[in-house]
């Protein structure tokens, strides 16, 4: 048993339903109490999908148990089938219906449906909705690929994006568009989008493009054994990782690398001088595997910032994390714990953080920008405009949206120099974000974070630790400001308080210092000064 | 503008009763409207993995702080009998409330799982009381989707609390059902002015006030959804005032009648006390009702607010009831309601959502009442909806939220009105 306040995967079946959800005449029949239909308006109410995600609920109750709940589960099969005239069937238990053991699969395969069913044993109390989103497509692919010959032309597959993905919809467009560049089609794209004829030709192209290891890498793994279909390996997320994507599509095909960047803005974007103030900001990372591994190497070698610190919640995406974390010097923080990620990044002070809606409301509440790079997703992370982020045009979304959160060039130094203006101070919040203006009270001490009606910035009451050592850090716990140094650090800006006050504080350590006055504080940030 | 008596009701109208696909929430949901309401309770879900996801979706966009609810999830080890699951809870149980020590509440909160597995939470609750008394009472409830929808999750945890209350030989008015703290403050003004007192509310807002009961209560209900807690107070000799549901500007004034009836308020008295607030209820609601005149409405199960709110927009916004669908319909407790509701509708209870969405896209209605799952689809169907759980989430009772009420039925129309030069939409996908 484990307590659990917000978690970033839901179970297994949702994981299902996401692969359902993206393809079109497939159906999933899922033995479940009422009230597992709240799944619908994920689809529904977050992604905004204009039609209910293709599932029948056998919706059974306390009085049916011990009854007959195997013929209600047979009774939705058929009428699901009669309905809905799927080309195929996906069947499943939830949770509760996994305690139950009416052997849906046996259940169902036992009947003349007429069409192919597809078992999945997808266990409730041990996986969660990655390893749902992985298992089911992997089943559906094992159940529907057919031999066929390779297409003429070169082609690929386009596997892994699924219904409420972070941004799936406008990365297939891109992944489409640096293809095409290379003279390579598109054979079929799935789960999204894909029919189950569609899964039976599969393995006429010439390799696949592993999109989202977290949602396909068994289906990549067990095509290329079993259709000699090599993936890629490379997820083209940033400048970096297109080019290496394409040199590996490249390698894989024997075409020459050829790709259109006349659209990709990033590398002037970022050298411009403007972008100078980005240079060594401290960020913190999470969110799935892969986009935080895209996100760490954008962030280092793209954007100029400092990597404070990395981590995952899915344990799929462990090792590589740790691997990954280790090239930067830092540790990994692999944890599906809400408490846990936001202690690592109330003791690590970073100036921004790259995460998810979780680490957004960290944010919030610890008074740092938060730009987010990854599922569990929000209405907000379905923009209408097209928003990818991969290829180029995903890179030049990607340096958009991470700025956004953070006080500019210019208004950063504005910002330094009069710190006492009681108009343009820093809990005024950056002047492009649309919260009403604060005056600050005259003469009050400069305390909450600034504010951001679109949420990616502080919320106006946020608390900012006013203690002057919060003793996140048991090495400088024992550590005291004196009060002048505590009022020396209030003046310094919102935004680089946290790193001013730990930079300080482990200066103070480094020399045995048990005190910190306003001469340890400059002393501290000469000694930093970079 | 409320209509004359109907010469019929739907009291005796036949009930169509369907099961099948249900589009409701279970009873857990009524968690983050209840742990806001009781400052000092905690609600520990005891489930898997799906009861926290479905909290969080639910909750929407309420992540900003460590919330007063939580999930103890149990896994493979629980439910192989590796290990003693009523172990495993009183240690989760003995960290929250360590970490927590403002909670005076705990309801350990039962879910389809823990009730298939037959975990006894009621022994749990009972042993945890003995361990944490006096600092902290630990009640159990179930929330489950095999035994609750949606707003019976209230019912079960109110019904949950009625033994545990003090008992009382007062002459004392008790409010029951979870309102937020500006409707029930109105409430409790009107109250007073019309001189009933003492007036107690449960759930309380804090654990110290919680009401007693005992021969001498009379009880008014503001939510229609709370059969079982109105069983249980009855157990405890409280006697039930019936009453319409205080929606709109009569159900409001029929409620606070039969209260002030019980209580022997004077007729001049009472006129004088609701006479303004029942002026400016029907001036707002008569703003919104230019938009709902004679418009058709189609109610899908979801909060058991339906017969009510059916009365509501037909009696006083000039609406017509296409069908009224409740996920349960408490015949007793409806009763004052269903008599005011005139004939014509088709009364639902249960669903199956296939057959029902049928009945709908054959009818056509002006304005569909429905779940989240539901109301996309049938927007880009071209029927206009209305998100059922709005009108639980937002202050809709008495007086001054009558207006506001109304309103919540007419925006979507209004919208459509205002968009409708906007290009067609195009098939999705």
């Amino acid at each position: 048993m484990k307590l659990t306040l917000w978690t970033y995967e839901g179970p297994p079946h949702v994981g299902a339903m996401r692969v359902a959800t993206g393809m079109r005449g497939l159906h999933y029949v899922l033995h479940a109490p009422q009230g597992d239909t709240y799944a619908d308006l994920l689809f529904t109410m977050i992604e905004r999908r204009d039609h209910r995600p293709p599932v029948t609920y056998t919706t059974f109750q306390a009085r049916d148990l011990g009854g007959d709940t195997a013929t209600l589960f047979k009774t939705a099969c058929a009428d699901a089938v009669a309905r809905f005239n799927p080309e195929a069937l996906i069947v499943g238990a939830s949770c509760t219906a996994e305690l139950i053991q009416d052997d849906p699969a046996g259940l169902a395969g036992s009947m003349d449906l007429g069409i192919p069913v597809i078992p999945l044993d997808l266990p409730s109390y041990q996986r969660k909705e990655g390893f749902g989103t992985d298992e089911t497509f992997l089943q559906i692919v094992r159940h529907l690929a057919k031999p066929c010959a390779r297409s003429e032309k070169i082609t690929a597959n386009l596997i892994g994006p699924t219904a409420l993905g972070f941004r799936h919809r406008d990365d297939i467009t891109e992944v489409t568009r640096l293809l095409a560049d290379m003279g390579i089609g598109v054979n079929v794209v799935a789960p999204m989008t894909a029919r189950p004829s569609d899964i039976a030709r599969l393995p006429a192209a010439h390799f696949n493009v592993l999109m989202y290891p977290e949602h396909a890498e068994s289906a990549a793994r067990w095509l290329e054994r079993e259709y000699k279909q090599p993936f890629t390996k490379t997820v083209p997320i940033g400048v970096g990782a297109t080019r290496d994507f394409l040199a590996e599509v490249g390698t894989l095909t024997g075409l020459p690398v050829k790709s259109d960047t006349s659209r990709l803005r990033l590398p002037w974007w970022t050298r411009s001088v403007d972008s100078t103030y980005l240079t060594g900001k401290r960020v913190f990372i999470f969110g799935d595997g892969t986009h935080v591994a895209a996100a760490a190497r954008i962030a280092r070698d793209e954007m100029g910032f400092d990597v404070a610190g990395i981590g995952c919640f899915n344990r799929e995406m462990a090792r590589p994390i740790r691997t990954l974390a280790k090239d930067y010097g830092i540790e990994a923080l692999i944890t599906d714990d809400y408490l846990e990620v936001e202690a690592a990044i109330s003791a690590l002070q970073p100036e921004m953080i790259l995460g998810t809606q979780m680490e957004r409301h960290i944010g919030k509440r610890l008074g740092i920008p938060c730009a987010v790079i990854s599922a569990p997703v929000h209405v907000q992370d379905f923009p209408a405009r097209y928003s990818p982020q991969m290829g180029w045009e995903g890179a030049n979304v990607i340096f958009d949206t991470w700025i956004h959160p953070l006080v500019m060039g210019l208004e950063e130094h504005l910002l330094h120099m009069f710190r006492d203006d009681f108009e343009f101070h820093d809990e005024a919040g950056a002047s492009h974000h649309g919260a009403a203006h604060k005056p600050r009270e005259q003469g009050a001490e400069a305390a909450p974070a600034a504010a951001d009606a679109a949420g990616s910035m502080p919320a106006p009451d946020a608390p900012l630790s006013e203690v002057a050592n919060d003793h996140t850090d048991p090495q400088t716990a024992d550590i005291l400001w004196l009060s002048d140094a505590e009022k020396e650090l209030k003046k310094i800006p919102f935004f680089v308080r946290g790193k001013a006050r730990r930079n300080t504080e482990k200066f103070a350590f480094e020399k045995g210092l048990t005190r910190i006055s306003v001469d340890t504080l400059y002393e501290a940030k000469a000694h930093y000064a970079r | 503008m409320t209509a004359a008596l109907p010469a019929r009701g739907c009291s005796d109208t036949p009930v169509l009763k369907e099961r099948g696909q249900r589009e409701v929430f279970c009873g857990l949901t009524g968690i983050i409207w209840l742990h806001r309401k009781m400052q000092d309770a905690f609600f520990l879900v005891v489930g898997s993995r799906t009861c926290a996801h479905l909290l969080q979706s639910a909750a929407g966009v309420m992540i900003f702080a460590e919330p007063r609810f939580g999930t103890a999830i149990l896994e493979e080890k629980d439910l192989a009998g590796l290990v003693d699951a009523q172990t495993e809870l009183d240690r989760e149980v003995d960290r929250l409330l360590a970490r927590r020590p403002d909670i005076r509440q705990l309801f350990l909160v039962g879910s389809c799982p823990s009730e298939v597995i037959k975990l006894d939470l009621h022994r749990a609750a009972e042993r945890m009381s003995v361990k944490h008394a006096p600092h902290v009472r630990v009640l159990n409830y179930s929330g489950s989707g095999i035994e609750t929808t949606f707003t019976q999750g209230e019912d079960a945890c109110l019904a949950s609390m009625v033994p545990v209350l003090p008992a009382t030989d007062a002459r004392e008015l008790l409010l029951v059902g979870a309102l937020p703290d500006v409707v029930e403050d109105q409430a409790l003004g009107l109250l007073k002015a019309l001189g009933i007192g003492p007036v107690r509310c449960l759930p309380a807002r804090r654990d110290a006030d919680l009401p007693s009961v005992g021969p001498n209560t009379v009880f008014a209900l503001t939510q229609p959804f709370l059969g079982d807690t109105h069983a249980a107070l009855q157990r405890r000799g409280a006697r039930h005032l019936p009453a319409p549901f205080p929606f709109g500007a009569e159900g409001t004034t029929e409620w606070l009648r039969t209260i002030a009836a019980e209580f022997n308020v004077p007729a001049t008295l009472f006129e004088a006390v609701i006479a303004a607030p029942r002026a400016r209820a029907e001036k707002a609601i008569a703003a919104a009702a230019q938009t709902l005149s004679g418009k058709s409405i189609f109610f899908f199960p979801d909060s058991q607010l339906e017969i009510p709110l059916a009365r509501f927009l037909t009696r006083e916004c000039g609406m017509t009831a296409i069908e009224v669908g409740t996920p349960f319909l408490h015949r007793d407790l409806m009763a004052p309601d269903l008599a005011l509701l005139a004939e014509g509708p088709v009364i639902s209870e249960g669903q199956d959502v296939d057959l029902q969405l049928a009945r709908a896209r054959a009818a056509r209605p002006d304005l569909t009442v429905c779940g989240l799952g539901l109301a996309n689809p049938l927007e880009a169907e071209g029927l206009a909806t209305k998100w059922a759980i709005e009108l639980v989430f937002t202050p809709v009772h008495f007086y001054e939220q009558a207006g506001d009420l109304a309103a919540l039925f007419a925006r979507p129309l209004r919208r459509r009105a205002l968009l409708q030069n906007l290009a067609p939409l195009e098939a999705a996908e």
